[in-house]
């Protein structure tokens, strides 16, 4: 009897031995950070509807002997269920198609320019990573964080896990870091901005467009979009077809149903779903290396990189234009929607109280949503012309 | 495929590939809004 006692209480004990042993201190690390992630959602409102599943799912896997990611746990069947076959990823690009309004993309077309010259930090992280020793499908990946755009890195990431090509723990080092660094954007974005610009320049007022946007024309548009995509980079239509169906749900106001379901419910239940799978991912053992550490100090670099991109662009429409274009519209073609333009109409109203370039920027940062998915689609297709997807 | 090629091939047909698609379709819209708005400026005339 004494003896079933002992070993009952042998077994309770069993997670706090864990934790002092020497496996158990990647597992300590980990809670911490998840702590830090609680912290940050909740105090600092940074990205809160990620931080908070994501972090509570990497508290969950760190718990002392937690099977949750063991075959049969539950985050383990989540993860099954929607990021290993990149179902959750495009569920959420749904709801952000039908919560974006592309009007003042077709209004001024020219500023989806800015929305490529804002992809820039993609392509010269990759070659960064790759000097680096990175693999190729581990630096794709992490160059994909110079999309500014969350679904993306993941489902790009993912697909390689998938294939067996990058480790699974390191998905979820790459979601956290794309989300962290799209919540610093507001930070990241504005003293790079002033570097520059000149004072003249982001004072200059941009004369109003005159175009009006028929509605027909907002209904053809996801259309459009998805044909081009689907002709060009047929590997990256799930990524532009789940963003224009929403988009395409919104315009054709005929469902109202399912434009609400995809903004409230369907990117909701998503992103929950999401974060608690990506979450369990970040296993200290698997996570806690100096690759780790190397993807978020490359993330950081693909988004200012993609900042001066945007911003050369607009320094050289400003001389071309003979002053008629402000540059720091340029900064707006990141897919950081809508914070991106609304920094832009800040810094504008620094420089001169009467500079109202919103609806300039809405077109920039609305052409970078495009533009993003955009150059994943060409990335996916360039590996697999190449043969390695 | 060394890392070299590969990294330079991504940036240029990448980058360069973005570039021409999305200017592409800004020329795109550009059509499609100006049919569209003709169309709809045709069916309130009539």
């Amino acid at each position: 009897m004494s003896e079933a006692i002992l070993n009952a209480l042998t077994a309770l004990g069993a997670g706090a031995r864990y934790f002092v042993s020497p496996d158990g201190w990647p597992n300590l690390v980990m809670i911490g950070i998840a702590l830090g992630m609680f912290w940050l959602a909740i105090r600092k409102d940074v990205e809160p509807l990620l931080l908070l599943p994501i972090g509570f799912g990497c508290l969950l896997a760190n718990l002392p002997l937690s099977d949750v990611m063991d075959q049969d746990g539950f985050l383990r069947v989540m993860y099954n269920m929607g990021i290993e076959n990149e179902l959750f990823p495009l569920l959420i690009f749904v709801g952000i198609g039908s919560m974006t309004d592309f009007t003042p993309l077709l209004a001024r077309p020219k500023m989806i320019l800015f929305g490529a010259a804002g992809q820039l930090g993609i392509f010269l992280t990759l070659l960064v990573a790759l000097a680096l020793g990175f693999p190729k499908e581990l630096a794709v990946s992490v160059a994909s964080i110079g999309a500014c755009d969350g679904p993306t890195v993941i489902y790009v990431s993912n697909l390689f896990a998938g294939l067996g090509k990058i480790d699974s723990s390191m998905v979820g080092a790459l979601a956290v870091a794309a989300y962290s660094y799209m919540a610093l954007v507001p930070i990241i974005q504005p003293p790079i901005m002033r570097l520059m610009t000149t004072e003249k320049e982001r004072a200059t007022k941009i004369p109003p467009s005159s175009n009006k946007v028929p509605k027909s024309a907002l209904i053809f548009f996801p259309i459009l979009v998805v044909v081009l995509t689907g002709i060009i980079a047929p590997k990256g239509l799930p990524l532009m077809g789940s963003i224009m169906l929403g988009n395409f749900l919104k315009m054709s106001g005929v469902v109202t149903r399912l434009t609400k379901a995809s903004e409230n419910e369907i990117a909701n239940v998503s992103t929950l779903f999401l974060g608690l799978a990506i979450g369990g991912t970040m296993d200290g053992h698997e996570f806690l290396k100096s690759q780790t550490l190397q993807v978020f100090a490359l993330g950081l670099m693909a988004i200012i990189v993609d900042t001066v991109g945007g911003l050369a662009l607009g320094k050289i429409w400003y001389r071309l234009s003979g002053g008629k274009m402000n540059p720091l519209v340029g900064a707006a073609g990141i897919s950081a929607y809508p914070m991106a333009a609304r920094i832009v109409q800040v810094e504008g109203l620094k420089a001169n109280h009467q500079n109202h370039l919103l609806m300039h920027a809405m077109g920039a940062n609305t052409g970078g949503q495009i533009g993003s998915v955009m150059a994943a689609s060409i990335m996916l297709a360039i590996l697999k012309g190449l043969g390695l997807i | 495929m060394d890392n070299l090629t590969f990294g330079l091939t991504m940036l240029i047909v990448g980058m360069g590939g973005t570039l021409i698609t999305l200017w592409t379709l800004a020329i795109l819209i550009g059509w499609l809004t100006r049919i569209c708005q003709s169309k709809e400026e045709g069916g309130s005339r009539e």
